[in-house]
């Protein structure tokens, strides 16, 4: 790793960890919210569909922008956990935020698909041999899906690899806290003489997305034999 | 079992009514496809919600809408074994076994997995994937994962329809085997009147949505071929063939020999013959090319148009034939008249 510079580390480290959390908060949430989706009957569904599915199509960086406004120190969110003097914005748990309100949409989608493509006569059939509904939901429909579920968290993680416009503005740019491999990228193109270090942070982040597809091709694969 | 039933569904464009009651341990659902015996079968387990009416399984009201009582169906132990068998298709062949058995509280476990996985011949399956089963395989271990739950009741909505024509018939006697060793009531769905005589001895017709009648399989049979729709088939369970010198097989039938020119490799076996392809004759014919002459008692005449249905006792079974009204002065037939049957060896057919 020669051709990196000794702030890299930090970086990759940090995209890595970022990107990881993300994921990791966003999964439970993703498969309630889908459950919801598929599931469930009330009113304002559509109303929640669309607030899931906003972050794709909205610019990342006006994402960023209300969940500053909402996680800011005046904010509704922010100034209640202001009492517990817990800071949000400019923080590495910003960052999470950012990359997980916006690769959330992802995940949702890919795991809803996946629920809705599970034949209902197979929890017809856990429901008449004795399964409550929760039961049959965990042990028929949620590991009938669970392609679908990691395909959503794939695609979530390369999204979270990649954020650049919501974490800039929510966690901000700062070196070795929350500069991700995206933030060290753009500071390294702004700066006269850069571009061999872009460059270099460049071929990582390629590297680093091949692998994820590679790793979610062959995990795939793998249970679809099963 | 004792099911009383008044319930009624609308589904969209659709609309489902019932009113029944009936008890016994083989009951048949017939009906042609899209009369609404699939509707019923999600209605009495529980896995579609009435708009209205009662269901009450022996002492247990599952389903009252007056009085707010609508038991889920991992409640109602009744068992549904469903067409194209339903797997799981991420468990093994043992999982889905025990799916239900693990489900079911200890006191009311009273078949063990090993009885059924005897009966059944699944042995040599169980740490198999579902996928690789063949249609037959699928439908015994569904078949099984359902009676491990001992049921009130279970109900077969077309456990056959799947399966290709010579399977089926290789499935019926474990459906039977499991409802009588088990003692297990079943109702049994299907638009299929050959298998309704198998498996069933009375029958709920369903048609337009709406339960219509409530008779007898023999009934139906017959009446089905009053209506001109089908005609009737006599069914004999023969045990397994000798085979003479010439090339034809003998089967026992009651206390009489049978010639027939097809050969059967199983204990039991059923042939199908046409009504309409047995001769009667007053007295025996010195000779005739017939291989089959069987002296047969007349017990009833059921005469419809140009068609009479002729139904005979024969060494202690029975023999149904189809004649015309003509026939029927000539022969003198009246219930009592001794004849005599005449049947060709190529007349029998394996059932299918």
């Amino acid at each position: 790793m020669a051709f990196l510079q000794p702030g890299d580390m930090n970086a990759i480290l940090l995209s890595l960890k970022v990107a990881t959390a993300a994921t990791a908060v966003a999964t439970p949430i993703g498969i309630a919210v889908s459950w919801l989706l598929v599931y469930g009957r009330f009113p304002g569904k559509t109303v929640l569909e669309g607030v899931v599915h906003l972050p794709l199509v909205l610019p990342p960086v006006v994402v960023g922008y209300l969940l500053l406004l909402l996680f800011g120190k005046n904010g509704w969110i922010g100034s209640f956990l202001l009492k517990f003097n817990i800071q949000i914005i400019f923080t590495l748990t910003g960052a999470i935020i950012a990359s997980a309100v916006v690769g959330f949409p992802l995940l949702v989608r890919s795991i809803r698909l996946g629920m809705e493509a599970v034949d209902t006569n197979y929890s017809h059939a856990a429901r008449s041999l004795g399964a409550g509904a929760w039961d049959a939901f965990f042990t028929i429909t949620l590991p009938l899906s669970l392609r679908a579920i990691f395909a959503g968290m794939t695609l979530m993680f390369a999204r979270s690899l990649g954020e650049f416009g919501a974490t800039i503005i929510l966690a901000g740019n700062i070196p070795g806290r929350t500069q991700t491999i995206p933030l060290a990228i753009y500071d390294y193109t702004s700066m006269p003489g850069g571009d061999r270090m872009a460059l270099s942070l460049c071929l990582v982040s390629i590297c680093f997305s091949f692998a994820v597809l590679v790793l979610s091709n062959a995990a795939g694969k793998s249970m679809e034999r099963r | 079992m004792n099911l009383s039933c008044q319930v009624r569904k609308r589904l969209g464009s659709f609309s489902f009514q019932a009113d029944f009651q009936i008890s016994g341990a083989k009951v048949g659902v017939f009906g042609p496809s899209g009369s609404g015996k699939s509707t019923l079968m999600l209605l009495l387990a529980g896995l579609l919600k009435p708009d209205g009416g009662r269901i009450r399984l022996g002492d247990k009201v599952l389903y009252d809408h007056a009085a707010g009582i609508n038991y889920p169906p991992e409640q109602r132990r009744i068992g549904v074994v469903f067409q194209h068998a339903r797997l799981f298709p991420h468990l093994s062949v043992r999982k889905n076994l025990l799916y239900g058995y693990k489900r079911t509280p200890k006191e009311q476990r009273r078949i063990q997995p090993e009885d059924i996985i005897r009966v059944l011949r699944l042995e040599h399956l169980l740490e198999r994937g579902v996928n690789l089963l063949s249609g037959g395989e699928r439908q015994r271990v569904a078949l099984g994962r359902t009676v491990l739950t001992c049921p009130r009741l279970i109900l077969m909505d077309e456990p056959l329809s799947g399966l290709d024509e010579n399977l089926k018939l290789q499935i019926i006697p474990y459906l039977n085997g499991v409802s009588t060793e088990f003692a297990l009531p079943m109702l049994f769905i299907s638009h299929s009147l050959v298998e309704m005589r198998l498996m069933t001895d009375q029958v709920l017709m369903v048609e337009g949505g709406k339960v219509v009648e409530q008779t007898s399989t023999e009934m139906l049979a017959k009446k089905l071929w009053g209506s001109g729709r089908q005609g009737y088939t006599n069914l004999l369970h023969l045990g397994r063939p000798r085979e003479r010198d010439d090339g034809l097989y003998v089967y026992d039938w009651g206390g009489v020999s049978l010639v027939l020119t097809e050969g059967a490799e199983e204990d039991e076996n059923v042939f199908t013959l046409d009504a309409r392809d047995v001769l009667l004759f007053k007295k025996h014919p010195e000779a005739t090319s017939a291989r089959n002459l069987l002296p047969c008692r007349v017990t009833q005449l059921t005469p419809l148009g140009n068609r009479v249905l002729v139904e005979m006792q024969c060494s202690g079974q029975q023999l149904t034939v189809q004649i015309v009204p003509e026939s029927v002065r000539e022969l003198e037939l009246v219930p009592g008249r001794e004849v005599v049957a005449a049947i060709k060896a190529s007349s029998f057919r394996l059932a299918e």
